[in-house]
Order: C-alpha cells, then sequence, then structure tokens
C-alpha cells in the first residue's frame, strides 16, 4: 500500500478507510497510533489529541488500577472463590482509552470483559465479582451509569446497542451508544445485523470491536480474510483501525467516532488492534493453542509500560506520583479481596422478587412453595 | 497478656475451571514452616484443562501440607494449612492482625462454611440432605436437635482426609489414599450405604453389615464383589481406605506420582504422560505395519566436524552442538532428496498426504516421561537455526514446560537411543508419522578403512517406517542417504 493513496482515502468523508489494500495480501493496515510501544508522542492529522500531563497521569492511574483489580479477581478466582473469570489483561488501553471518550449521557453495552469500560462508569468491582461469584445478576443499575449489564451471549449486545441508538434518534438528544464486542463476535450475525440497521437508520452507535486475536483458541485468521475494520465499508459507514494497546490513540479515534455519530452521522467501526494476554476465561490453557513467542512479542507493546515511559521521559510525573498510584492499587487489592470474601450468600428467595416489577398471584405462590420446601430440610431452609 | 493468638486456616483444592472434579498437584513452593502472605503462589496443579498455579489467601505460616506433588486430589479437600494470626477463640483477641490481613474477624467454629462458591466443589458427593420428615423413619435416630444434625456431617465429610491423611511426621513424601477418598464420606456419616436390593439380599445372607464394606462402585455404591470382599478376611490388594495405614510404606516410591506398594510389588498409577504414550504406542504399533532396517556407519568424520564446530563456536557463542545434530541435519537432507517420506497416512480419506513442511519430532525423556516435541518447518533452518531450536526444544522439555502446541502437527521423529548406551533398536511411530530414526551409540569399533582394519567411531542407526505408505526401497534409500551423510558430511552441502 502506498502512503498517498491511504491519504487520499482518508481526506474523503471519514478518516482512513484505505480500500486499497489487496484482499488476504497479509498486509497490516495503517495503525492509528498516538504513543509508540517506546513511549514517544506522535501526532496524527486526523486525530489530533491535547492532554494535560494531569489527564495523562489520570490515564495512567486508571489503567493500573484495572490491571490490579482483573489480576486479583483472577487470584480469587484461583482461590475458589468466584467461578470463573475473564480476564482483560493486555486490554486495559482500549477499554480505558474508549471509555474516558465518553460523555455522561452516552450508553456503553458490554461484553462481559469491559471491566476496564466498567471501571471508567464509576461501577464498583465488587459488583463485577458478585456476578463471577454468583451471588448476583450484576448487581448495578445499569441505567444510573449508563453501563448495560455483561452480556455473555456472544454479539447479542451490538443489537441492543443498536436499538438503544435508534431511540436516541426518537428522543432527539445528542448522546451517542458504544457497543463492545471482540473479534470472535464479528462473525456473528447478530453483528451483522447490527451493522445494516445501524448504517440503514444511521444510527448513532460506535461499534468498538477489541481485536484480541483470540476468539477463545480460535486465531483471528479464522474469523475474516480482510482487517475487521474494513467490513464497515460494506455496510456503508467508516471503519477505522487503532492500536489497541494505545491509550491516547484510543482515547482521542474514539472520542471523534463518538462525535461523528452523535453529530447525525451515522455508525463507525472501531478496530481496536490488541492482544489478550491472558487465557480466554480462567478455563483455559492458552499454552495449548499459542506459541510464547507471540505473546512475548505483544509483551514489549504493553500498554501501561509504554504510557510510563512517556510520563518518565517527558517528566510530567515523579516518584510521589507513581508510589501514591502503587499505594492506591494495595487499596485496591485489599478491597477487592476482603469484600468478595465477606459477601453474603443471597436469599434464595431473591430470584422471585425480579420476575415481575409488580406483584403477581403466580409468583407469589411459587415463592411460597419453595420456602415450604426449603424448609423441609434440616439444618435449616438455607439451600 | 496472653501468648500470641493463631489459629489454622486450611485451603481446600478449589474448582479452576468449571465444574472440575479433581486436580493433579504438579508442584509445591512452599513448606511447613514458610511464611506466605496473601495472594502468594504456592502451589500449581494440573486439571483436565489446564496447568494452573493456586495462590493462598491467607498470610500465616505453613502448617501442613497435605498431599505430596503427584497427588490427585478431589476439589473441596483440604491441601494445606496455614497458621494465622488472630482469629482463634481466645481472650483478647482484639489483636490488629485480623483486619490487616483481610480475614473478616470471625467466630471460631471449628467448620467454617464452605467458601467455595459458583460451580464449586461437590461437597459430599451425590448425598441427599435428609428431609426432616424422613429421619425417623431412615435412621432411626430419634435426635435431630440443631447442635449437629445429619446435614452439616455431609458437608464436612470431604474434609475427613484432613485429620486422617498424612502423618504430620513424615511431611515430604507421603501418599493420600490413591483410590477411595469416595470412601470416607460414606463412613463417617453413618448413613444408609448406598446398594442395590440384591446386594443387600446377599449380604443379609452372608451377615455382612454393610456398613463396615468398602464400596467400590460408581459414586460409592457398594457391589456384590465389595460384599464378597468383606467377607474375605485379607484383602489382597486395594489398601484404599486404610490410607493411615498403608500410608508408611508408601514412602519408598521415588517417583513423584502416588504408587503403592503390596508384598513387594509397586503399583503405579497409570495417568498423564505414561498413559498418553501407551495409548499413542499401543495406536501405532497395531495401525502401521511397521518396518525396521538398520545399518552401521562409520561417523569418524561427522564426530571430527562436531568437535570442529564445537571449538570454533561458528554457528554461534551459545548454540550447543552434538552429533544429534549433524544427524538431524542428515535426516533433513535425505527428506529433501525422498520427501515422499515425510507424509502420513489419512486412514479416514484414504489419502496419501506428502507433508508440505517437515515438523521433525525428537524423543525427550523428561521429568515427565516421554515426550516428543517438534522443530517446526525443521527444514527450511539453517544448520545454525536448527541447533538453535533443538537447543531450545531441549531446555524446555528438561523444565516440563513442553506446551501441547509443541508437540502437534509433527512429520518425522528422530529417537536418540544412544545417550542410553545401546547401539539401536526397533523404535515404533509416532502416530500419524511414516518414518523415525533410531541413533545408536557411537563406539571405537575395528573397521575396513582404506583397506585396512583400523579404529574407528561406528554408530548404527535404525530407520521404522510405516509399511502401508513406505516401501522397502524409499525407506532403504532414505537408511542409506542419512548414513552416506554421516559417512562424508561434506555431502550435506553437496546433496543439500
Amino acid at each position: 500500500m502506498t502512503v498517498k493513496s491511504t491519504a487520499r482515502a482518508r481526506k474523503k468523508a471519514a478518516p482512513a478507510v484505505p480500500d486499497n489494500l489487496p484482499a488476504g495480501s497479509g498486509a497490516q493496515p495503517e495503525l492509528i497510533q498516538l504513543l509508540t510501544p517506546e513511549g514517544e508522542r506522535v501526532e496524527h492529522p486526523d486525530y489530533p489529541l491535547t492532554t494535560t500531563p494531569e489527564e495523562l497521569r489520570d490515564l495512567y492511574r486508571d489503567l493500573v488500577l484495572v490491571r490490579r483489580f482483573d489480576a486479583e479477581a483472577t487470584s480469587l478466582q484461583r482461590q475458589g472463590e468466584l467461578g470463573l473469570w475473564a480476564s482483560l489483561l493486555g486490554q486495559e488501553a482500549a477499554q480505558v482509552g474508549s471509555g474516558r471518550a465518553m460523555r455522561t449521557g452516552d450508553y456503553a453495552f458490554p461484553t462481559y470483559r469491559e471491566h476496564g469500560v466498567a471501571w471508567c462508569r464509576d461501577v464498583d468491582p465488587l459488583n463485577l465479582l458478585g456476578m463471577f461469584r454468583g451471588v448476583n445478576h450484576g448487581g448495578w443499575d445499569p441505567n444510573e451509569k449508563n453501563f448495560h449489564l455483561y452480556t455473555i451471549v456472544i454479539g447479542a449486545q451490538a443489537l441492543h446497542a443498536t436499538g438503544y441508538a435508534m431511540g436516541i434518534t426518537k428522543d432527539g438528544t445528542d448522546d451517542a451508544v458504544i457497543a463492545y464486542f471482540g473479534d470472535g463476535a464479528s462473525s456473528q450475525g447478530d453483528v451483522s445485523e447490527a451493522f445494516t440497521f445501524a448504517s440503514v437508520y444511521n444510527a448513532p452507535v460506535v461499534f468498538f470491536c477489541q481485536n484480541n486475536q483470540w476468539a477463545i483458541s480460535e486465531p483471528t485468521t479464522n474469523q475474516t480474510k480482510i482487517p475487521l475494520y474494513r467490513r464497515a465499508s460494506g455496510f456503508g459507514f467508516p471503519g477505522v483501525r487503532v492500536d489497541g494497546n494505545d491509550v491516547l490513540a484510543c482515547l482521542a479515534v474514539t472520542r471523534w467516532a463518538l462525535d461523528h455519530a452523535r453529530s447525525g452521522n451515522g455508525p463507525v467501526l472501531v478496530e481496536a488492534f490488541t492482544y489478550r494476554m491472558g487465557a480466554h476465561t480462567t478455563s483455559d490453557d492458552p499454552t495449548r493453542y499459542r506459541l510464547a513467542e507471540e505473546t512475548e512479542a505483544w509483551r514489549a507493546k504493553d500498554p501501561i509500560s509504554r504510557l510510563k515511559a512517556h510520563l518518565d521521559r517527558e517528566g510530567l510525573a515523579d516518584e510521589a506520583f507513581f508510589a501514591s498510584v502503587e499505594a492506591k492499587s494495595e487499596e485496591l487489592g485489599l478491597r477487592v479481596r476482603e469484600g468478595v470474601r465477606s459477601m453474603p450468600d443471597p436469599d434464595p428467595t431473591l430470584i422471585f422478587d425480579h420476575v415481575y416489577a409488580e406483584p403477581h398471584t403466580l409468583v407469589d405462590e411459587e415463592r411460597a412453595e419453595y420456602v415450604a420446601y426449603a424448609a423441609s430440610f434440616e439444618g435449616g431452609e438455607n439451600l | 497478656m496472653t501468648t500470641e493468638v493463631r489459629s489454622l486456616r486450611e485451603f481446600r483444592m478449589p474448582d479452576v475451571g468449571e465444574g472440575l472434579t479433581e486436580a493433579e498437584i504438579l508442584t509445591w513452593y512452599v513448606k511447613p514452616g514458610d511464611p506466605v502472605t496473601d495472594g502468594q503462589i504456592v502451589c500449581e496443579v494440573e486439571t483436565a484443562k489446564a496447568a494452573v498455579e493456586l495462590p493462598i489467601p491467607f498470610t500465616g505460616t505453613v502448617e501442613q501440607l497435605f498431599f505430596p506433588a503427584g497427588a490427585t486430589v478431589d476439589v473441596g479437600t483440604a491441601i494445606i494449612t496455614v497458621a494465622v494470626a488472630g482469629g482463634a477463640p481466645a481472650p483478647a483477641a482484639a489483636a490488629p492482625a485480623p483486619a490487616v490481613q483481610g480475614e473478616p474477624a470471625e467466630a471460631p467454629e471449628p467448620e467454617r462454611r464452605e467458601v467455595l462458591v459458583g460451580y464449586g466443589p461437590r461437597t459430599g458427593g451425590a448425598q441427599r440432605r435428609a428431609r426432616k420428615t424422613t429421619v425417623a423413619v431412615s435412621n432411626g435416630t430419634a435426635s435431630h436437635g440443631t447442635a449437629a444434625p445429619a446435614a452439616p456431617a455431609v458437608v464436612v465429610a470431604p474434609v475427613a482426609p484432613a485429620p486422617v491423611a498424612p502423618a504430620p511426621v513424615a511431611p515430604a513424601p507421603v501418599a493420600p489414599a490413591p483410590a477411595a477418598p469416595v470412601a470416607l464420606p460414606e463412613q463417617a456419616a453413618g448413613d444408609r450405604p448406598l446398594a442395590k436390593p440384591p446386594v443387600r439380599k446377599l449380604a443379609k445372607d452372608l451377615g455382612v453389615d454393610l456398613r463396615t464394606v468398602v464400596p467400590t462402585g460408581p459414586d460409592g455404591v457398594i457391589t456384590r464383589e465389595d460384599v464378597h470382599a468383606a467377607l474375605a478376611p485379607a484383602p489382597v490388594v486395594a489398601p484404599a481406605p486404610q490410607a493411615p495405614a498403608a500410608a508408611p510404606v508408601v514412602e519408598a516410591v521415588q517417583d513423584d506420582r502416588a504408587a503403592t506398594v503390596t508384598g513387594g510389588d509397586v503399583r503405579i498409577p497409570v495417568k498423564g504422560v505414561r498413559k498418553a504414550t501407551a495409548q499413542a504406542m499401543v495406536a501405532s504399533a497395531f495401525t502401521a505395519p511397521h518396518v525396521t532396517e538398520f545399518v552401521q556407519v562409520d561417523v569418524t568424520r561427522t564426530m571430527k566436524f562436531v568437535r570442529r564446530l564445537k571449538e570454533t563456536g561458528e554457528l554461534g557463542r551459545d548454540v550447543r552442538v552434538s552429533p544429534l545434530l549433524l544427524v538431524a541435519k542428515a535426516l533433513l537432507t535425505a527428506i529433501k532428496r525422498h520427501p515422499e517420506i515425510n507424509a502420513q497416512w489419512d486412514e479416514a480419506a484414504q489419502e496419501i498426504v506428502i507433508k508440505g513442511q517437515v515438523n521433525l519430532g525428537i524423543a525427550a525423556a523428561t521429568p515427565r516421561g516421554l515426550i516428543v516435541p517438534n522443530i517446526k518447518d525443521a527444514g527450511a533452518r539453517t544448520l545454525s537455526g536448527l541447533a538453535t531450536a533443538l537447543g531450545e526444544l531441549v531446555d524446555t522439555a528438561r523444565q516440563g514446560r513442553t506446551s501441547p502446541a509443541d508437540m502437534q502437527g509433527g512429520t518425522v521423529t528422530i529417537t536418540n537411543v544412544g545417550v542410553f548406551g545401546v547401539d539401536t533398536g526397533t523404535p515404533i511411530l509416532n502416530p500419524g508419522e511414516a518414518a523415525i530414526l533410531a541413533f545408536g551409540a557411537v563406539r571405537d569399533m575395528p573397521w575396513v578403512h582404506k583397506g585396512k582394519v583400523v579404529p574407528r567411531q561406528v554408530t548404527t542407526l535404525a530407520l521404522s517406517f510405516d509399511h502401508r505408505l513406505v516401501d522397502g526401497e524409499l525407506g532403504s534409500k532414505v537408511l542409506a542417504d542419512v548414513a552416506a551423510l554421516l559417512e562424508r558430511p561434506k555431502r550435506l552441502i553437496t546433496w543439500g
């Protein structure tokens, strides 16, 4: 591919939709990057970003705390305190960058791995863990946080997000929606349907695909023959690939995409090119299907170390700052561990309370039956 | 001022996957007396799904390890105890410690409520909780006071191995009861034993109390044989439920797998790599008709070449050079000349697949047993690249870190039996491959060289091949090529 033709393509309508890549050529298309793996700040003509030192430090703190929370959760699963955990290790920048790009009124539809986005939406980490412990069904109010419940069904949330975005158009507000999904979900029919509806109805939704290279054990080469972001052009909206390990690029590109959507220009597909450093979930063993060299190559592109390198290089943070982040991280670790271990089991009858918003005779009857049944056992009714 | 308040906390084998029932302890990273902190990795376990490291949830001192490395432990069974400060039923235990270590100060109940959640352990096998209405009928126990009713007993049951199992005196290689941890709950619970009606009748007829019978059937059901066994005086096999008694004898076995000794015979459970090896070998030996050919060859020049490569270090400073490297290179060169040997019999498709690249397997004896990792696309590597790959492969295998991906997709294999001092063997094909080369010991032998009998360095090569797709002619040509290349390593250049 030539730089010239890419630039031309970019100038048209939306940025960076190079159609000149031969399908399956294996050539990597341009990756929007504002911070190199070495921590060097670079400019991109289409995605200018100005940041104050404080904003950079905030982003760094977010990244570190999100990673810490994730590591604690993995550890708690290994101690039998959680049934399962899907680690976001390696994807912190994609999630924090896009999460911090949202405005208060914007709404996120996550998969089950968006712990970093949840963090940015102020969802209490313990609420997420309660779900993976099996004591709640996602105990936050989605409409309070503008962060929908975790969706386990692969790709289904793309449709929910599109529907919500179509509703925003009818409301006439300038909010936007962001739908998270992965490279594996890009093969789901739901995602294609969502693309179609969003495009045709000009819905203000950003499809944010974290391409972490692996759908459990299936490599991206099993999902697509072209770079994923180019799928968008077939549906008639712009697509862009961003360095998913670069928190600044993710912030700038997502901010642009949300503004594009909220201004009535319709959807955008953002492909955050990143890597799942850990296992798919705690039930998975990635050493069975991928090579250590690949993981090591991505480790060199770590999102946190590049921002730290940048802060160091530019003298934007001192030792005291890093020490304070470390202390906060320890504090969070302790809070998470203690919080999870002391989570009470829910009242078994709670499940009946959430069937209908209003009282319901049949459900009342079933609740009573269940209580009687549970009470028929020795040792209490707590089943 | 009271003495330091300590209490013992046990960490039970968690379900680290979804719905797993057991895990094998691979390595302990701590021993009794070691200090540990919350979140510290204490051991590595392997389940049906993955090998993972377990972090301990307490801060304190390791008191006891209940199982040695190699033991397979049911999910929910205590594997380690840690003495932690505070939390015990002592006066004025209001030390600041509990808050710090993340354990909510808790009542010193002897049995803390099950902490494992989610898809966690099955606590009592398939046992049902007693219904209030049925108590009087089934047990005849009139009392079902709130203090210790049947139900809690069931919950507690799987913990039983803790006090029962290895005496704290011998912390190291004590084996747990290998076969029948299931048996314990039944005995402990004093519940009605599980048996089918005809077996109950048999027991009644023979005057056997079912509560004294060790069940071996699925889910702890007593079989007809169990009843007979209970009647016979001394069972020959099965030290099963008498774990404590059997334990001291067991430590004789140095292999870290749980093994049992009965009357001088050592019984080692077949599992893991051994099981995989056995299955692969049986499958290979009885599907592929093997032919093995042999050739003796003068490798003096090759050995000289190896020495020179070592001395000059021209393949790279840290690269290990061994005769095996040259054998590998010779085989790869022979394959280049006869690519049909690098092939696979596809039974399902009724096709012979000539492989596009050579993934060269090297049989390696490792702590975990025999494994055959392979070097991907070995044919495309330079001599130095091959040497590096070989070195890495061996190191990885020795550390027991070979991944399944490293072992998949092999197309041809070398087994270096010479390192054990033997001349040759008739190797069995790695399943799915068409040929395997055995490289024997290199010995000084009287040899006719340039018309005279002189001492030369001689080795024996053996090539086994799958006669379904490799004829004698092809197999012979390949073996002869390897021999010729090793006899005059310069041919690696002219033929390569």
